[in-house]
């Protein structure tokens, strides 16, 4: 056995456009332990529910992090939909899971790419990326926005898709299907990719149960857990909903459940889009949050599940508003992960489970 | 300017911005924008830079880091503040770990505004930031010239 080394991983770092730092403890080419260091992104945004009213906190809220911006909006509203008893109108429902669920199209693609890129496959994160931008473009028709699409409010959603849109919508995911399916399949099949993939990072099932691991990394490892299979607002009205899951455990087989995930997302959209009810976008909500009144939520984010708490005083500003996002779950099977690993593969592993820094540290 | 004098590279560093610039940076270098038709090139080393995209505003964790990679690259050097955060510390500068915009750590060149920045605003500070290089890089010869 070598000597212990300990080689620093970021914070910058061309596989990652975020800042983590990782004191990867290394002997010889294997890494032994793998010591995170949080802190780069930390801007303390929770505190600001003391100045910001409940309205204006949405606003704050989408920009916990840009890539899973529509679900932190969604979140933030229904929790305080719940702590003042507003029931949302049923096509406002259908309207925010359809961009959730864009959003997670658009969040998987990116997160492929950047995948392919970690393992050296650079014209594949080109064909994602550009894929992506076409889901952008409906973001763009339907919101205005491309990132951050400010498009949810309490009590219901700002704007409406109607029919004429909406097809052009539909119309826009057949388009990408194909070429989706393609890329797919590359990933799936091409030995390059499984020769940086398979057996990879590995996490048995027991681990991913003992490390509270959630989203599409713990469905790898063949846990079963997926937020969207409550049946909770628009998604009670699936014909039928089933968790992807992979009993690989290995970074291939969290490759596999997201490429997946995008086609079930297609579908969920198309679904709701036949589906959707005629009527109002928004109820009014007036007054305030009783005093101690409390709530909590939780909400299926394209990396996981995302806890969401607040608690009222009476005012229009909160007293306390609290998230627990997926990527602070998972940081402990990266670690275990990351241990006994290959020096080389640490870009891979830490791409697999998805790291969306700025919602950790929010 | 008439025509960029230089294919710059550029290195990208997220000071505290929420992604969504980020992503918005990426995206101008992949297909959709295609940064890379004006030869802008990303790259990991800050010795290879020509200009410094920095997104987010800075707090007492990542400032160093911010300093350490404009100090790290050659001269002349240019830096992007991307996005309304970068600029000014958006909607989170009055946050208690936020010290603001990227100027309070470095001298920035060029403000490209936004929430989240838009990739052709981005193509166009880019392209401002070569005519910017251009001048320094004039300048730095001439100071040589006077054997400063």
């Amino acid at each position: 056995m070598g000597k212990a080394t300990v080689i620093p991983f970021g914070p910058q770092h061309p596989v990652l456009p975020e800042p983590l730092h990782l004191d990867l403890v290394v002997e010889d080419e294997k890494v032994i332990e793998a010591i995170p260091q949080i802190g780069f992104v930390h801007r303390g945004l929770e505190k600001l529910v003391e100045t910001r009213d409940y309205n204006q906190f949405i606003y704050v809220a989408e920009r916990i992090c840009g890539i899973c911006a529509m679900g932190h909006s969604l979140g933030y509203a229904e929790t305080v939909e719940s702590l003042m008893g507003v029931e949302v109108p049923k096509r406002a429902q259908y309207l925010r899971v359809i961009w959730h669920e864009l959003s997670r199209i658009h969040s998987h693609l990116l997160w492929l790419g950047l995948a392919a890129d970690a393992f050296g496959f650079e014209s594949m994160f080109m064909h994602c990326w550009r894929l992506r931008e076409r889901v952008l473009d409906i973001f763009e028709k339907t919101t205005g926005g491309r990132v951050i699409l400010s498009v949810v409010k309490v009590g219901g959603v700002v704007r409406d898709i109607d029919d004429a849109q909406m097809a052009e919508v539909i119309a826009t995911l057949d388009g990408i299907v194909d070429d989706y399916t393609k890329i797919m399949n590359t990933l799936l099949t091409d030995a390059s990719v499984k020769n940086r993939t398979v057996d990879v990072g590995y996490i048995s099932h027991d681990e991913a149960l003992a490390l509270s691991m959630v989203g599409p990394f713990a469905r790898a490892s063949a846990v079963g857990y997926d937020v969207r299979s409550f049946g909770r607002g628009a998604y009670g009205d699936l014909s039928d909903f089933q968790p992807i899951t992979d009993d690989g455990g290995d970074c291939f087989a969290r490759v596999k459940v997201r490429c997946l995930e995008v086609l079930q997302s297609i579908e969920i959209v198309k679904e709701l889009a036949a589906k959707i009810p005629v009527g109002d976008i928004e109820v009014a909500v007036k007054g305030a949050p009783a005093a101690g009144a409390q709530a909590s939520n939780v909400l299926e984010q394209p990396r996981g599940e995302c806890y969401y708490y607040a608690r009222g005083n009476g005012t229009k500003n909160l007293e306390r508003m609290r998230m627990r996002t997926p990527t602070s779950q998972n940081l402990a099977g990266m670690t275990k992960a990351l241990a006994g690993c290959d020096l080389a593969d640490v870009n891979m592993i830490i791409l697999t489970i998805d790291p969306c820094i700025s919602c950790t540290e929010r | 300017m008439a025509f960029a004098s230089k294919s710059p590279w550029v290195i990208h560093y997220d000071g505290s911005s929420c992604n969504g610039c980020d992503i918005e940076v990426l995206a101008t270098l992949c297909p959709g924008f295609d940064g890379e038709r004006f030869g802008v090139v990303n790259t990991g080393n800050p010795k290879h830079a020509d200009i410094f995209l920095v997104t987010g505003s800075v707090n007492e964790q990542n400032i160093g880091v911010v300093r350490e990679i404009y100090d790290q690259m050659v001269e002349p050097k240019v830096v992007v503040a991307c996005g309304i955060c970068a600029c000014s510390g958006g909607i989170f500068h009055d946050c208690y770990n936020v010290i603001g915009g990227v100027d309070k750590a470095i001298p920035v060149d060029v403000y490209a505004p936004g929430c989240a920045v838009r990739p052709e605003a981005l193509i166009d500070a880019i392209v401002k930031g070569v005519a910017v290089l251009d001048e320094k890089s004039k300048a730095l010869k001439e100071s040589k010239k006077r054997g400063e």
